[in-house]
């Protein structure tokens, strides 16, 4: 592994930003040399990574970095060759999807999430499987629910509707409304705001972070957007063909000119403009401009 | 026009044993993406196990009973035991091996019984039923399973419906991932999926044997309509395969009544008839959504 390519002055920054909520059901997930791949390919090479209780860890990396295995390999949808995984300090390395979603690690895969042939309701209920116990009081559910419908309004208005006829920012809040019935302590988003307008990708971004401020959730973001995911996150790990070449502060990682432009593939000055940025999306330029200001915002307070 | 009535009335009557056929191949593959061509020799397996509760005890209501719970182990034992280590290897490994099961099945039932024809006892009357002087064509006992099966089907609807565990079934068969990465242990449904069919297949099997007696083969044809019926409807819904079922169930009743002495030699190929045409015309069935699938 390199060591991080930020000044070292700005080691110290991490945990000021995201460490406030850290809500009861707060862990910290912990990646120890992990190893993965598929057949004969290496796609992580002695990763370690470090999410603190409650913050947002933002993964960067171009395609074939790595990313996504890191998610499936911690969620345990590609089995670990090597390395750890810890979550709240206990070791579940090797386990099954479905026990880690039980253990509160919360995976949505990219573009995948909903389930298109199962109401807006159902896919809520979806997120009540993970629950300890084996069935859940009829009251509890119900107030899991109305929790769900209070904080996002449009899936209210759907509750009846198959998930398959919503549109791409309603399917994204689906998707996060069910990681909070599920009542995660750590979630994995797989580039949340892919194909979205930026209006909807601010959304969803905003509800990134409450999730962490406000539940406590771990989030770890994996994003081609490195400037939006930046924005948002307390730390930024950036991998590179499936090393660890950066981990460090957000900001940090933000402003690190060389990092950027070997990595990360935006220009330093471009922050209010689009131009030199290899964006894959449209209407990019809305989408940054909004985090930045966001993140000014939530840097002052 | 009363011909036509009792040829719809009794074609209904024999479509639900399709029906029934159709549906444990849909569970089975929604869960797993497979065609059980064991189903047949399945259900005619428990229907030996009814045959020797009744011999023993006497009673028709306990071997029906038992037959239906032998299905279920059947099936969940078949999963467990031989579908599942193939899962995950090459498609045709897991078809060829539930062959090899049927191969076995009928293997054990020539064994044990030899090849001879075995009359198998109905639950009710099987005389024809009149309205005035006006014969139906269909019998007590062609009521009864037609209710019998309609009961499964809508017990199962509800189930998938309205149930926890119907749920987590349907999240499994459409989007196995997400059921696993919501906590779901999709092994575990898939093992309840084929226990469903192996029951369904089981009830198909003592509800059409009284008609067609009961020997190591007897369920093949049986099977064969089941999957058209199961194709017909597409074999991702339930609906479909109960709508397919008594499709075919109705026009092979039409083809067998109305094209004289030949009509009931004619049944297999009327068959493969229907089957072109919804394909052609549909090639996902009647009731499956177009979509593209995985070959």
């Amino acid at each position: 592994m390199s060591s991080p390519a930020g000044p070292p002055e700005a080691a110290g920054a991490h945990g000021a930003g995201g460490a406030g909520a850290g809500g009861a059901g707060a862990a910290s997930l912990v990646i120890e040399d992990l190893v993965a791949g598929y057949g004969e390919v290496i796609a992580l090479d002695k990763v370690t990574i470090t999410a603190g209780a409650g913050t947002i860890t933002a993964v960067l990396g171009a395609n074939g970095a790595g990313k996504t295995t890191l998610l499936r390999a911690i969620s345990g949808m590609v089995r670990p060759r090597g390395g750890r995984v810890l979550l709240a300090g206990a070791d579940r390395t090797g386990r099954s999807p479905e026990d880690m979603a039980r253990a509160g690690i919360a995976h949505v895969p990219e573009g995948q999430g909903v389930i298109a042939e199962l109401t807006v309701e159902e896919n809520l209920r979806i997120g009540m499987m993970a629950w300890p116990g084996l069935a859940p009081r009829r009251a509890e559910r119900a107030a899991a629910l109305a929790e769900a419908y209070d904080r996002f309004a449009v899936l209210a208005d759907r509750r009846r509707k198959l998930a398959g006829t919503l549109s791409g920012g309603e399917r994204q809040m689906l998707v996060i409304a069910r990681a909070l019935v599920a009542r995660p302590r750590v979630l994995l988003l797989d580039e949340p705001s892919l194909g979205l307008a930026p209006r909807i990708m601010t959304q969803v971004m905003d509800m990134v972070v409450r999730l962490s401020r406000e539940n406590g959730i771990t989030i770890v973001l994996v994003e081609q957007n490195a400037r939006a995911a930046l924005a948002i996150a307390d730390r930024g790990v950036v991998l590179n063909l499936g090393r660890v070449v950066a981990a460090d502060d957000a900001k940090t990682l933000a402003t690190d000119v060389a990092l950027r432009h070997h990595y990360l593939g935006f220009l330093a000055g471009a922050a209010q403009k689009d131009q030199g940025e290899p964006r894959r999306k449209k209407g990019g330029s809305a989408w940054s401009s909004s985090f930045s200001s966001r993140s000014a915002g939530s840097a002052s307070g | 026009m009363v011909e036509f009535l009792q040829f719809t009335l009794s074609g209904l009557s024999f479509g639900m044993i399709y029906a029934a056929i159709a549906l444990s191949l849909v569970l089975i593959w929604r869960g797993t993406r497979l065609l059980n061509f064991a189903q047949g020799g399945m259900a005619m397996f428990t229907t030996y196990i009814a045959f020797e509760v009744i011999r023993h005890t006497g009673s028709y209501w306990a071997g029906f009973a038992v037959a239906l719970a032998a299905g279920v182990v059947l099936g969940a034992a078949a999963e467990l035991a031989v579908v599942r280590p193939a899962l995950g290897k090459p498609e045709l490994n897991a078809v060829i091996i539930t062959i090899g099961l049927l191969i076995l099945l009928e293997g054990l039932a020539g064994i044990f019984y030899g090849g001879q024809f075995r009359s198998f006892p109905a639950a009710f009357s099987v005389i024809g039923l009149r309205a005035g002087s006006t014969p139906l064509g269909v019998s007590r006992f062609d009521v009864f399973v037609a209710l019998a099966v309609l009961a499964a089907t809508l017990l199962l609807a509800a189930g998938f419906r309205y149930t926890s565990a119907g749920l987590r079934m349907r999240a499994a068969a459409f989007n196995a991932t997400v059921a696993r990465l919501s906590g779901i242990r999709v092994a575990r449904v898939i093992t309840v999926g084929w226990a469903l069919a192996g029951l369904l297949g089981a009830l198909a099997g003592v509800l059409v044997t009284p008609s067609t007696f009961l020997y190591p083969n007897s369920m093949d044809s049986i099977f064969v309509f089941g999957f058209t019926a199961a194709v017909i409807g597409g074999l991702d819904s339930p609906l479909g395969a109960v709508v397919g079922g008594l499709l075919l169930g109705v026009v092979l009743s039409y083809a067998g009544g109305y094209l004289g002495s030949q009509g009931s030699d004619l049944t297999a190929l009327v068959a493969l008839g229907i089957l072109v045409v919804v394909l052609m015309l549909r090639p996902d069935g009647i009731f499956s959504g177009a979509r593209v699938r995985r070959v």
